[in-house]
């Protein structure tokens, strides 16, 4: 009796074939392993044999077919048998073909009668159905809790809080966000599965309190630190603070700063300002930092060898005098510098000075006016500041810093009279500037300041 | 570029350095006149004749001795298991001598071999036959061990496993053999112990190895279309193991799911979940998750057999745990 042979698996991962060649012809006597034809798999060309004796009846599948597993390629049985009976069940056989959709196998199938179009679709439904039950899927969800598969976290229920309320369970990194944000976790309510406090929960709070204290000086993000009673606030840096944190920073690490202080009577230097001023227009006045500026930069030009500064290794020596002036702005200071200041009179210095000053409050000064000073001047006389030193300003040599002109008892011709000093503290670079050449150049300003119409000189 | 399947890309690296270095061979059950029992070696006995593609009675302790030995004399041996399940069998060789001798030789001797072949389930080859022996071999002081999951990489790991002067093994598997990917042409070697990413995202670290990487990008791919954006890194090496490239991933994304095939008792999932914890404790969102092949003995069923190993759907339901958090 005849019967159909179908695609056997020839490799173990075989899913189908492609059937690229037959090799025994309709009609012929087949014995057992016999050649039938070769098919490529997803591995090698592979031999097809045969596993039953009889006459090939019929191919089922082209050359060159792509056939799955299970499909019936051929028809084997005695010669001359009838096989249109087994021709005509093979369409409306699933059992025949599990693997494959009916359609499809009649697509490849030229000598079998064509299936009726309702056939096909009523059985591919009828296929599927049967499958659907045992889907993956489904037995795995029937089975929750088998070891293997998905590892999921015991919950601890002792952590769980009820729905909206806080202090909820947190992982690491939102306790460790909690931490550095110095927000209370047990006053979070967290947006998670069993209140658990997640990262944007932690997040959201230190937004909420967080910035509002000064909304107009903060920019960026805010975060708080300290006790969480009495929260402190941490503002990012501005850029012209970490200039500041930085350049200092490496000022007071690297250079070997020393101080040299002087009283300075500046009784005859704040009449000369005064006889300046008289009648003169407001913006046209001249303050006591621009005749400290005038008069250092006299003091360098007759002490050349202070006007130095240590560059790799080396000392360089400046033929230029250009002074930086500290300017106190908003959240920090500059150092505009006034160039050649040594060959230019007072009142055009207080004029640059303002200028510059003014530029630097609504910070619209140019990196170039900022680079390249010689020396500076920082003066906090005008805040009652008495005497203080300060911070070279690198790679500067030296800084001047000018306290406030004070009302003091002076001894005159024996007698104890009223007069005015002014201390000033010069910071130096030693590896420049030693203790003598620093005092020569005080000496050189004291005898222009107390001698005040050398300044206008 | 052109592209080649998986098996040839193994095949043309071995042929390579057969090619480049004489002492190079290749021995085991099948290899030479049937072509290899899954025609990685398909051709090669034509081409290098029987001194240099041998076949090996049934007998992986035996064959896999006298490869050690060879390679303590100076050849370079490449020794075929038909399975990684045979090699049980085998498996003092490896652990008492292959890794062994070139220290308790205080150096005298090495051991240049190389041990591969198909690691893992194929398809319904049930319980004795689907073992994923990484778990075994990966804890040995000693071994190197390479799991190639893209055509390229099973290239440049074979190469690179060769020219090694310890033992390498390379774990191939069955159900990778077919896939087609582009694979450099010439000299490509693929350093042993360095992870590759192979797809970026923000929201969890999926690391994973070998048949699991394709089933893990499905899976991201999948979870993609819900709005979660997974980072998968296939390992390509399990010792040593490139825990540094999870890390810096971990810390991006705070949430980590491992994914094997191999049983979860233990193993190169474990080491690897108890190193990041460790190394990224603060970073940590969610515990680490792992999604493994089920804690059983593989069932011959089909529906039973796909219920054993993690798929896309397995790999989904562990980000999203970990998503919760």
């Amino acid at each position: 009796m005849a019967k159909i042979i179908e695609l056997p698996k020839l490799s173990p991962t075989m899913e189908e074939g492609t059937l690229v060649r037959w090799v025994k012809p309709v009609g012929d006597r087949v014995e057992v392993d016999d050649l039938l034809a070769e098919v490529e798999t997803d591995k090698a060309t592979m031999e097809f044999r045969a596993f039953d004796r009889g006459t090939l009846l019929a191919r089922l599948v082209a050359e060159g077919q792509v056939t799955q597993l299970g499909q019936p390629v051929a028809i084997l049985g005695e010669p001359g048998e009838d096989i249109s009976a087994l021709l005509a069940t093979l369409g409306a056989a699933p059992a025949v073909s599990p693997p494959a959709a009916p359609a499809s196998v009649a697509a490849t199938m030229p000598q079998a009668p064509a299936m009726t179009p309702a056939e096909a679709p009523s059985h591919a439904t009828a296929g599927h159905a049967l499958v659907a039950p045992v889907s993956s899927v489904d037995v795995f969800a029937s089975v929750p809790g088998v070891a293997g598969l998905v590892l999921l976290p015991q919950r601890d229920a002792a952590l769980t809080v009820a729905k909206g309320e806080p202090g909820g369970p947190s992982s690491p990194r939102v306790r460790q966000l909690a931490r550095s944000l110095s927000v209370d976790l047990a006053s979070v309510r967290g947006s998670g599965e069993d209140g658990r406090i997640r990262v944007e929960d932690v997040e959201r709070a230190a937004t909420a309190s967080g910035p509002r204290a000064e909304p107009a000086a903060i920019r960026g993000s805010v975060a708080a630190v300290g006790s969480a009673r009495s929260p402190s606030v941490v503002i990012p840096a501005s850029s012209m603070r970490k200039t500041i944190a930085r350049r200092l920073t490496e000022s007071k690490q690297t250079v070997p700063h020393f101080y040299l202080e002087v009283d300075l009577d500046v009784e005859g230097l704040l009449a000369l300002r005064e006889q300046l001023n008289e009648g003169a227009e407001k913006e046209r006045k001249i303050s006591v930092n621009d005749l400290f500026v005038r008069a250092c930069a006299v003091a360098l030009r007759e002490v050349p060898l202070s006007n130095a500064s240590w560059m790799d290794g080396s000392i360089v020596r400046h033929t230029r005098v250009d002074i930086s002036v500290a300017v106190a702005v908003e959240d920090g200071l500059v150092t505009p510098v006034v160039r050649d200041a040594d060959q230019k009179s007072v009142s055009q210095i207080a004029l640059e000075i303002r200028d510059l000053a003014g530029r630097a409050k609504s910070k619209k000064l140019k990196p170039e006016e900022m680079q390249d000073g010689v020396f500076s001047i920082s003066n906090l006389g005008m805040y009652g500041v008495d005497r203080f030193s300060a911070v070279i300003n690198p790679p500067e040599g030296m800084i001047l810093a000018v306290g406030a002109a004070r009302d003091v008892p002076v001894v005159r011709g024996g007698a104890v009279v009223p007069g005015k000093r002014c201390a000033v503290t010069l910071s130096c670079d030693h590896r420049v500037v030693d203790g003598a050449l620093g005092a020569q150049f005080l000496a050189a300003l004291r005898a222009i300041i107390e001698r005040p119409i050398r300044v206008l000189a | 570029m052109r592209e080649l399947r998986y098996r040839e890309a193994l095949r043309e690296a071995m042929t390579e350095e057969m090619v480049r270095d004489e002492r190079v061979f290749i021995m085991g059950e099948e290899v030479g006149h049937y072509q290899g029992a899954y025609k990685v070696t398909e051709g090669m006995l034509a081409q290098f004749g029987e001194k240099r593609v041998m076949d090996t009675p049934i007998a992986e302790e035996g064959f896999a001795g006298i490869a050690i030995g060879a390679a303590m004399v100076g050849l370079r041996p490449i020794v075929e298991f038909m399975t990684w399940n045979f090699s049980a069998v085998a498996f003092d060789q490896i652990l008492s001598n292959a890794t062994k001798l070139r220290q308790m030789s205080g150096g005298q001797f090495t051991v240049p071999i190389v041990f591969r072949g198909p690691n893992g389930a194929a398809r319904q080859t049930a319980a004795q036959h689907s073992h994923a022996m990484e778990t075994f071999y990966a804890q040995i002081p000693g071994l190197k061990v390479v799991v190639p999951s893209t055509a390229a990489d099973a290239k440049g790991l074979m190469a690179s496993a060769i020219r090694d002067d310890n033992p390498v093994l390379v774990l191939e598997d069955e159900r990778l053999y077919g896939i087609k990917g582009e694979v450099p042409e010439g000299e490509h070697l693929v350093p042993i112990g360095v992870a590759a990413v192979r797809r970026a995202g923000t929201q969890c670290t999926i690391a994973t190895w070998g048949k699991m990487v394709p089933v893990s990008l499905e899976a991201a791919e999948l979870l993609a279309a819900e709005g979660v954006q997974c980072e998968v890194i296939d390992l390509r090496s399990l010792r040593p193991l490139d825990h540094g490239t999870v890390a810096t991933s971990v810390r991006k994304t705070g949430r980590l799911v491992i994914v094997h095939e191999a049983w979860p008792y233990g193993g190169p999932g474990a080491e690897l979940s108890d190193r990041v914890q460790r190394d990224c404790f603060d970073s940590l969102r969610a515990p680490i998750v792992r999604c493994t092949g089920r804690d059983a003995s593989m069932p011959y069923n089909k529906k039973l057999e796909e219920l054993t190993i993690p798929g896309s759907a397995t790999v989904t339901q562990a980000v999203r745990a970990v998503m919760a958090y």
